[in-house]
Order: structure tokens, then sequence, then C-alpha cells
């Protein structure tokens, strides 16, 4: 092994060994680069570009902008949505970060359970909730009572709606930056006589800092951004997100609609620069001296952390299984008769079951053109030698995405790819659009996932194959894949479940031949169809579901087989 | 091998996705009919022209017709059919509109078709407005039953009414108008202020109010006729009301698009919807219908409907439509939640 890589190195600084296999690979770097920025940058040019540009003229002006923000009723909005994402952050932040200590510190019975639960919200549409909301604390609600005089049309409805969308999404960010600790500084503090809310207060809050403002950017952006459950529940409550779908749905006014889009886009650009300010200042929190932490047994505690995070899970759990509940009753709350009714989606506004059709052949669609597409790029990143510029370009696209709320991605496609002069322009109308679109939505968080697995893979592979005069792409198929195989099938997952529950991203690109589950979800509500809208949620989430699950089993069967050498003897 | 056994469901998955081919012409037909309605209609009109495959583009009344306006410049329709005739007009005057003589259309009541030669548009059946008022919870709170629109602005009905968003549905719409004629304009607006203070919600479309209404959410849905007879007969505890002063109404009309792909298909389409198969198939929907003689008594809806419905220019509400939404928009959208 010494000697092979003593060769190696030697190889290595002479050069050509490797230069036919370089050139396919600048090609595909470049290849790469520039279907991201199609796909990408280019869309969020358009809408820059819509927002300042005035429709009558033509000219480069800002009126559009200004017509925006004097028009009544902006600054409500404006308020309305940081109100309700203020308050989501205040609601899920401490709750997601009790929850998380449970997990990561405590020794509580049916921690795995209790984490698999907690992330169901995952798996549903951000319209579920509301209607859940809507049955539970309506005016016919189960627990109308609980609310007092106070209506769960408005404020309080989009917060506790918001609160269930993001709660999982905290929830990982926390449990990430909980899951390392170093004993040292627990076993240094209690010698030195720091009771135990000291601890909690200068030892684990502080560790936890960074996940904390993540978290906390994460959950802000996404209330703010997100208009499923404010379209539902929000009753006359007026925010910025609702906005910007009725400008464009409701009176095609394409041009207003771009312009409060890219100022939603401002808090995530904004959460996006804090982040990496924060990451900057951050020091690593665990060294190679560090010694992993493991709670004490202590009953009081876990007991009270098991009620806790019990609560919270019979409250996700009930927004999401009350709408499932109510779409198999006739009418609520007068005629409580089991039925399938609402499953005749055909008799209803919303587009049928060929909505429902169409959203999993546009979620298998997406699972597979994003996954292999995400591991494409991210290969060339972590393990080709690509040209500088190509790899800035696609680097920087690959995180783009994360700061880009859906609905402003959606709009940004209309502009891009409705232009006639786009030579893609056929692609307007199709499920094609809708699968890349919802793959550039979700693109970074898939992106980053593999790129870690690929950087846990040693370079010589690529170094030993290269001698033995393999072109990479027979290494890839034959030994990369199959040991990227856990991930890979990770991002599939996630494609799929993303890309069947998503509504934002798409609300402005589907027609009628392309309508999806989601979308059918919203339209039935609007149309006063409660109960059909549950179903399809209902029947969303049952796919979500069923598609994990298949997809974990045979990424473990695939895993098995595929990993057997990690098993054999040397 | 594992990676191929990976590869074949997607390669059977694009299989499928080729194989989905067209065979015969398609229509796109702009709606604002039901969706509860449209399969009966594209039954029989495929039926009869097997040649000829429907595909309907659905929305609320506003939402078409903004769609509509929006697409002025390269039309994605051929036809539009069962969209309000004030509206149609609008499209009209904006020169959208290919005028047509449907086969057959001396047989309509001349109100219900418009009156150029050869005609813009011809009406398919009238909409018109009707209280969901439901009773159990009425009772519960002891709410009395209003009988005009008047009691509809009474302090007691507070947050208990909904009612359709006249920028997005044609039902809504044709409520503003209708108050605005009755009332006068000073007075209508006024009304308006005093019933925006018990409103609870404004809805995107012209069937959720009774919806609601009829599960009870809000004891009081202002919607329309076909939507309210439909709920009460499928068993919801609802009382219709057709207030007093005068209903609003509006009429579902079909008429062909300047530039279609499909001319000589949209035609036939108009021919058939004034056919009297169509009519008769409207009037299981809707009580009066542009055919004389073909509709028949509807349990739910009274007899003298047609009598009761507001005098109307259909080409003044199409000549201020902007006007009043605009205003309606400044009045009761853009002001913020009452607490």
């Amino acid at each position: 092994m010494k000697a092979l890589r003593f060769w190696l190195e030697a190889g290595e600084a002479a050069v050509p060994l490797w230069s036919p296999d370089q050139r396919v690979a600048r090609g595909l770097g470049w290849l790469a680069a520039i279907g991201l920025t199609l796909f990408i940058a280019l869309p969020l040019l358009a809408i820059l570009l819509q927002a300042v540009i005035d429709s009558e003229s033509g000219q480069l002006s800002l009126a559009p902008v200004q017509a925006v923000l004097a028009s009544p009723g902006f600054l409500d909005s404006l308020l309305g949505s940081l109100t309700v994402s203020l308050a989501t952050v205040a609601l899920v932040l401490p709750t997601a970060l009790v929850f998380a200590f449970a997990l990561t510190r405590s020794r509580m019975p049916g921690r795995g359970l209790f984490k698999l639960l907690a992330l169901s919200p995952l798996l549903a549409p951000s319209l579920m909730p509301g209607i859940s909301l809507v049955y539970l604390f309506g005016n016919q609600g189960l627990l109308k009572s609980w609310l007092g005089d106070a209506s769960i049309y408005g404020p309080i409805g989009i917060v506790l709606g918001e609160a269930f969308y993001t709660f999982p999404h905290a929830l990982l960010i926390l449990l990430t930056a909980l899951a390392v600790a170093d004993a040292r500084l627990y076993e240094a503090a209690e010698t030195l006589g720091a009771s135990r809310l000291r601890r909690l207060l200068t030892v684990t809050l502080p560790n936890a800092r960074y996940g904390l403002i993540s978290a906390g950017l994460v959950v802000f952006t996404l209330a703010m951004t997100d208009f499923g459950v404010a379209k539902v529940i929000g009753g006359q409550y007026k925010v910025l997100a609702l906005e910007a779908y009725k400008q464009v749905i409701g009176q095609q006014n394409f041009g207003k609609g771009a312009v409060i889009g890219l100022m939603l886009l401002l808090p995530a650009v904004l959460s996006l620069l804090v982040e990496r300010w924060v990451a900057g200042s951050r020091s690593a929190s665990l060294g190679g001296r560090s010694v992993a932490f493991h709670p004490p047994e202590n009953r009081w505690r876990d007991g009270a952390l098991w009620l806790f995070c019990g609560g919270v899970l019979i409250g996700l759990l009930a927004l999401l299984g009350v709408a499932m509940a109510a779409s198999f009753i006739k009418l609520w709350p007068y005629s409580l008769e089991l039925t399938l009714a609402h499953y005749d989606f055909d008799q209803m506004d919303g587009g049928g079951w060929q909505a429902f059709r169409n959203s999993v052949q546009m979620a298998a669609w997406t699972a597979l053109v994003g996954t292999l597409g995400v591991f494409g790029v991210a290969y060339l990143l972590e393990k080709m030698p690509l040209p500088p510029l190509a790899r800035q370009i696609c680097r920087t696209l690959a995180l783009l995405p994360m700061a880009v709320p859906g609905l402003v991605l959606g709009l940004g496609y209309i502009f891009c790819f409705n232009h006639p002069a786009n030579p893609l322009h056929g692609l307007y109308g199709s499920l094609a659009i809708l699968v890349l679109a919802t793959v550039a939505h979700f693109y970074t968080t898939a992106h980053l996932t593999i790129s870690t697995a690929l950087r846990q893979l040693d370079g010589e592979i690529e170094a030993v194959s290269a001698t033995l005069c393999r072109p990479f792409w027979v290494t890839v198929w034959r030994v990369t894949l199959p040991i990227c195989l856990p991930a890979l099938f990770d991002v599939a997952r996630f494609f799929f479940v993303s890309a069947l529950t998503t509504v934002s991203c798409v609300i402005f690109l589907y027609t009628p031949d392309t309508v999806l589950a989601g979308v059918a979800v919203l339209n039935m509500d609007d149309a006063g169809e409660t109960a059909g809208a549950a179903a399809m949620a209902t029947l969303i989430v049952a796919t979500a579901l069923l598609a994990s699950l298949l997809l974990s089993a045979a990424g473990s069967l695939l895993n098995r087989r595929a990993q057997a050498w990690r098993g054999q003897p040397h | 091998m594992y990676p191929n056994t990976l590869l074949k469901p997607f390669a059977l998955l694009l299989a499928g996705l080729a194989g989905m081919a067209q065979a015969n012409t398609t229509l796109t037909v702009y709606t604002a009919l039901e969706a509860d309605q449209l399969k009966a209609y594209q039954e029989q009109f495929e039926k009869e022209h097997p040649d000829i495959k429907l595909k309907w583009v659905r929305d609320s009344t506003g939402v078409i017709t903004a769609k509509l306006l929006a697409e002025k410049a390269s039309p994605q329709a051929d036809v539009v059919m069962g969209v309000a005739a004030s509206s149609l007009l609008v499209l009209e005057k904006e020169g959208m509109l290919q005028p047509y003589s449907p086969k057959g259309i001396e047989k309509l009541s001349r109100q219900y078709v418009d009156s150029a030669s050869p005609p813009a548009w011809a009406g398919m059946d009238v909409w018109g407005a009707a209280i969901c008022f439901n009773t159990v919870e009425a009772a519960k709170l002891g709410l009395k039953k209003p009988e005009s629109w008047a009691d509809l602005a009474k302090p007691e009905y507070k947050g208990r009414i909904v009612m359709p968003n006249p920028a997005s549905s044609g039902t809504g719409f044709f409520d503003v108008t209708a108050w605005l004629g009755l009332f006068g304009e000073k007075e209508g607006w006024s009304y308006m202020d005093r019933l925006h203070d018990n409103i609870a919600q404004y809805t995107h479309s012209g069937s959720k109010p009774c919806k609601q209404a009829a599960a009870g959410e809000f004891p009081i849905g202002i919607s329309f006729e076909y939507r309210a007879a439909k709920l009460k007969a499928g068993g919801a505890p609802i009382d219709l009301i057709f207030p007093k002063e005068g209903l609003g109404w509006d009429l579902e009309a079909t008429a062909l698009l300047k530039g279609g792909k499909n001319p000589e298909q949209a035609r036939k389409l108009a021919d058939w919807a004034v056919s009297r198969t169509a009519n008769e198939l409207y009037e299981k929907n809707f009580a009066i219908v542009a055919m004389p003689g073909v509709a028949k008594p509807n349990e739910h809806i009274p007899a003298n409907y047609e009598q009761r419905l507001v005098k109307q220019d259909l080409r003044w509400v199409a000549g201020n439509r902007d006007r009043i939404l605009a205003e309606w928009t400044r009045r009761y959208d853009a002001k913020s939640e009452k607490k």
C-alpha cells in the first residue's frame, strides 16, 4: 500500500496520466454549470427583471416596486407576515429545543419512536394542519370551547398551522446541534459546583447557539413564505405570501406578484447571511480529545421530558389525524356516518383522481432526475478536476435554492419559460417543468447530503482506478455509486416526499393536464369542499409514508448486498 | 445486477409516458361552471361528437376573466362556456370574441342572447342569488331568519355571514351590482359598509359560503340557487332565502374566441350549447334556461323566481366592472381586519 501511494504521488506530479478522462470531466463540469444556470439562476434573474421593468414602457424603472409599496394594505400584509412568523418562531423554537434535548440528552424511554412521530409533519402538505384546525377549533370544531371567544380564522390558526409545518425542520437542526457534546465540559462544571440549571445555561445552550439561530431563521423563513396555511385558515388576515398568490392567480397581475415575491426573498437571503456570519465565528465544539457525553440517569428529568414530548406529539398527530378522520365522515357535524364519498374526487373541483396520478408520476420523476442529477454534479465537484469557473458556478448555484422560497422560484419559472424568446418555451405547461422546478427547489438539501457522503470516500479510489487505466465512469458505476447507495436512497426519498407535498413551488406552473394533488387540496378547499380536501391530503400522507417505507426497505436491502465487503475479513 | 434492478421501474415509467399520445382534436374550454356540472355536459357532447375531446380550464368567474384578459395577445382557449355574460361583454369590448350565430339560436329567448347580429355570445341559463340559512345553528345562536338584504346588515348577524369575494367570484359580483342597482350608488355602498361589519369571511368561490352554511361553520352564506338547492336536497339543515328586495343574477353564456386554434370544432360546441339536449342538461341544475319551455319547477326554488330577479342592464354592469371592483377592493379588501 505504501509503495502504491508513493508511486501514485509521483504519478500525480507528472500529470498527463488521466487526461482523456479529464477532458470528459471538464465537459461534464461545464454541462452541469449550464444546467444549474438554466434552471436555478435564470428563473431568479427573470423574476428580478420582471420587478424592475415597467410593463407599459419596457424601461428599467422602480415604479412597479413603488406601486406595491404604496398600495393600500401592503403594510398590513407585511406586518401580518412578520407577526405570525415571529410568533411561530417563539412557539416552535423552545418546543423543538426541549424536544431535541429530550431525544439527545436524556434516557427517556421510546426516543426512537418519538423522533419518527415528531418528523411525521414532513409527510403532509402545509394545507393539512389548516384543514385539521378547522375541524378542531372552527365554529363546529371538536374543541371550539378551548378558544373562548377567539376565532381560529386568523393569526391564531396561522401560527398553529405554521408551527406544525415548521416543527420537524427546527427539530432536525437542533438534533444535529445537540447530538455532539463534550462530557469534559460537564464534568468541569460539576466539579466547580455549578447547579443543574447553571450547567444548562452555561454549557448546553451556548454550545447549541449555532443550531438555535439556524433553526430560528429556518422557521421564520418557512412561516414567512408559506401561503398554504394562511389560505385555509387565515380568514381575512393578510399575509404577504398570500398576497403574492392572489395577485398572480386571482388577478393575473404578474408584475405585482413578482415584486412581492422578491420581498419574500429578503428574509431568506438575510437568514442565509446571518447564518454564514454565525458559522464563521463558531469554533469546533468537538475536538480530538473530546469525550462523548452520556446522560446520567435521572428519573424525574426523564419523566418530565416524556410528558412534555408526549404532549407535543399529541398536538402534532392531532393536526395530522383529525383531517384524515374527517375525510371519512359524511357531513360533519350533522351526519357522522362513515363514507368514502369524499374520495370521489372526479365529482369535485380540483382536478379529480388525475391530480393524484400526476402527483405520483411527478414525484417519481423528481426522485429519479433529482437524485441522479444531484449525484452527478456533487461527484464532479468532489472528485474531478473542473475548470475553476465551472466549479464556482456549480458550487454557488447548488447552495442558492436554500434561500429561495418555492413561491418565488415558481414565479421565476413562469417568467423565464413562458417567455416566447426562450428556446425551452416548449417545456412550459408540461410535467417536465414541474419536475425541474421541484428538483431546483429542493436541490440544496439533497446536494449537501450527497456531498457529505462523497467526502467520506477516499480520493484515492479515483487515483487507483486511474492508474489501472479505468475511465472514471466505470469507477463511479462499480465503486462510488454502490458505496453511496444509502445516501442516494435517502435523497430519493426526500425528493419523492417533498415533490408529493409541495404546493408553493408548483402552484403557478400546473395546467389542467398536469394538476397536482397538493394543488387539488388547495382548490377543493377554495370551493368549500373541505372534506374532499382532507381526503386528498390524507391520500398524500399515505402515499408519502408508503414510498418512504418502500424506499427505506429497498435502500437497506441493496445496501446489505452492495456493502457486503465491509463485513469481510481483510 | 442491482443497478439494473434499480433502474427498471423508471424505465417502465418512461415507456408509460411515451405511450400517452392524443388521438383526436382537443378543444380547450374555459369555464366557471361548477365541477359537478361539467361531467354531464362533457359526456353528452363527446357522445354526439366522438372526434372532439373537451379540456376544461375551470376557475371562479373573476379568475377566468382575468386569465382570458391576460392571454389576450395569444389566446389559449378555443371556447368560453359557462362564463358570466357580464364578463363576456368585457371580452367583447376588448375585441376578443368571434361573433357567431349557432345553429338553432332562434329557438332561445331573445333576452338571453347577445343583441348584436351575429351575436357575440349565447346564454345557457340564469344563475341568481340565494341565501343559505342553517336552521340548526341559528336555533343554537338564537338568530332570527332574515327575510331581506336589509336584515343581513342588522348588528345581530355580526360575524355570522359569509359571502363570496366579488373580485374572484361571479356570484359575489352580481350581489354587489344588484345592491348598487336596488339601493342606488350611495346607499348601496353604505349598505355594504354595514354588511361588511357582519361578514366573517369573503370566500374565493361562490359555492363556498353555502357549503360553509350547510356544514354549520357559519350560519348564513350568501351564494346562488343551484348550490343551495343541491345542498338542501343532499340533506343539509338549511333553509333557502330569496331576499324580497330582489335577486342579483347573471347569465352563463358561451362564446368563441378570436384566434382560437380549432374554429370548426369550436363552432360545433357552440351549436351544441344552444341545442335542446344541452338545455335539458342545464335544466337539471338551473331554474331558468335559455330555451323556453324546457325548465321544470324545482321543489326548493319558488315558482316566481324569474320575476324576483332584479332588473339590470348587463352592458352597464360590464362597463362598470373595473370601477366597481376597484372601489370594493379599496373599501373592504385593503382594509385591515377589525378587531
